[in-house]
């Protein structure tokens, strides 16, 4: 569709974006770095620490604007990053 | 952040990760979307066997917490073909590489299809034999370059989609290892449907594909799948094609027939009664 025919949704002010938090189980990376270049939020960066496997292991550079696409977990190869609902009790 | 268990970890063998292959291979993406899709349409797994030939790719029925087979070279759909005809409340499905489904196994291929073998088939295309050091194969692109295709490939590859659909497929799909949602949605499809499905994955091969063609990581592979992809649902498998400009993806074919292991029941029942009528 062209962009000049979309529409703003109707229950857009009804539907609340959920905020996500992401886990990396940083020594099975093995620092592809496809969470990274694909996360459409830009929340990763590479951090400076090495893993067990001599790689640097993601981290989370701005969680706040995590939508809980799961995208980095689908697109991991190696089962090493997930999202989880951010759990909300303390406020967030 | 920290440092716990990933939701998929029942559905991967316990005690096998990490898994063989390189860093930036897209064969655990394929793997991820595989049993996402199992856990989403809940599937009892004691009911799923994964079965694989040779290849990097073929280490995959390792790794799922599923009944599986890891066969000889090329052999992967007769196997799975055998297990289903013995245990027809099996989902059976083959995940195995471009080199073993369609060089080697070629012939296994095209008759499982014309027959429509209720069996559910998975390519990891990484455009050559990963396993044994980058020789060319059946889809090495024209040009291409291999360990054995040093000045180029001179070959036309096969377009997998179109072989499978000509051979008489019910259900035909292409996509990358980026489509991480399309690729599990179809994947879903084929685990509740019956008759001869394929998915066609392009994956990379960073290793030892991705370095002899200007690509040399994984993440460029995936820019290439990114900038070149274009999908095209329900188009002509025969026209999808694959260039450094443009990869052809979607659905291509959703169809229905009957499949053989049906008819073949269904005529194991007839001769019966006849036998018996006729005593
Ligand atoms: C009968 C036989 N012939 C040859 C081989 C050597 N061999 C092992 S893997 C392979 C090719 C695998 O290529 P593919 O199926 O594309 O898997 P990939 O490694 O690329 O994932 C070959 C030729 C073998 N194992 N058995
Ligand atoms: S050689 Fe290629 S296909 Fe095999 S594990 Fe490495 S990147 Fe993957
Ligand atoms: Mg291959």
């Amino acid at each position: 569709m062209p962009l000049r025919l979309w529409r703003k949704p109707l229950d857009s002010e009804k539907i609340k974006i959920p905020e996500g938090e992401v886990h990396v189980l940083k020594d099975r990376c093995k620092g592809c770095g496809f969470c990274i270049e694909f996360c459409p939020k830009e929340v990763l960066e590479q951090s400076e620490e090495f893993n067990i496997k001599g790689v640097h292991p993601p981290q989370v550079k701005e969680e706040t604007v995590c939508i809980l696409c799961s995208f980095c977990e689908a697109v991991c190869p190696d089962f090493a990053i997930f999202s989880v609902k951010k759990d909300c009790k303390g406020g967030c | 952040m920290s440092e716990d268990s990933h939701p998929f970890e029942r559905f991967l063998r316990d005690g096998m990760m990490p898994h063989i292959w390189c860093e930036g291979c897209g064969n655990g993406i394929i793997l991820n979307c595989f049993v996402r899709a199992l856990k989403d349409i809940e599937i009892d797994v004691n009911k799923v066997v994964v079965v694989s030939g040779i290849g990097c790719i073929g280490r995959l029925s390792g790794y799922t917490n599923t009944d599986s087979y890891h066969t000889t070279h090329g052999r992967a759909i007769a196997f799975a073909t055998g297990a289903k005809l013995a245990n027809p409340e099996l989902k059976t499905v083959v995940i195995s590489g471009d080199g073993d489904l369609f060089a080697i196994g070629g012939n296994h291929f095209i008759h499982a299809a014309r027959r429509n073998v209720d069996i559910q088939v998975i390519c990891a295309n990484n455009f050559n034999y990963g396993m044994t050091g980058g020789q060319y194969g059946p889809t090495t692109p024209l040009k291409a370059w291999t360990t054995t295709t040093p000045y180029g490939n001179i070959e036309h590859p096969f377009n997998l989609v179109h072989l499978a659909a000509a051979s008489g497929a019910v259900y035909v799909a292409r996509w990358t290892t980026l489509h991480v949602r399309r690729l599990t949605e179809s994947i879903k499809k084929v685990l509740q449907k019956e008759g001869f499905s394929f998915i066609e994955v392009i994956t990379p091969c960073p290793e030892i594909y991705g370095r002899r063609n200007k690509m040399a990581t994984g993440i460029e592979m995936m820019n290439w799948f990114k900038t070149a992809a274009e999908i095209r649902n329900a188009s002509d498998p025969a026209e999808a094609e694959i260039s450094p400009e443009k990869i052809v993806v979607g659905e291509f074919i959703d169809a229905e027939k009957p499949t053989y292991d049906h008819l073949l029941r269904e005529m194991m029942k007839q001769v019966q009664e006849r036998i018996r009528g006729e005593k």
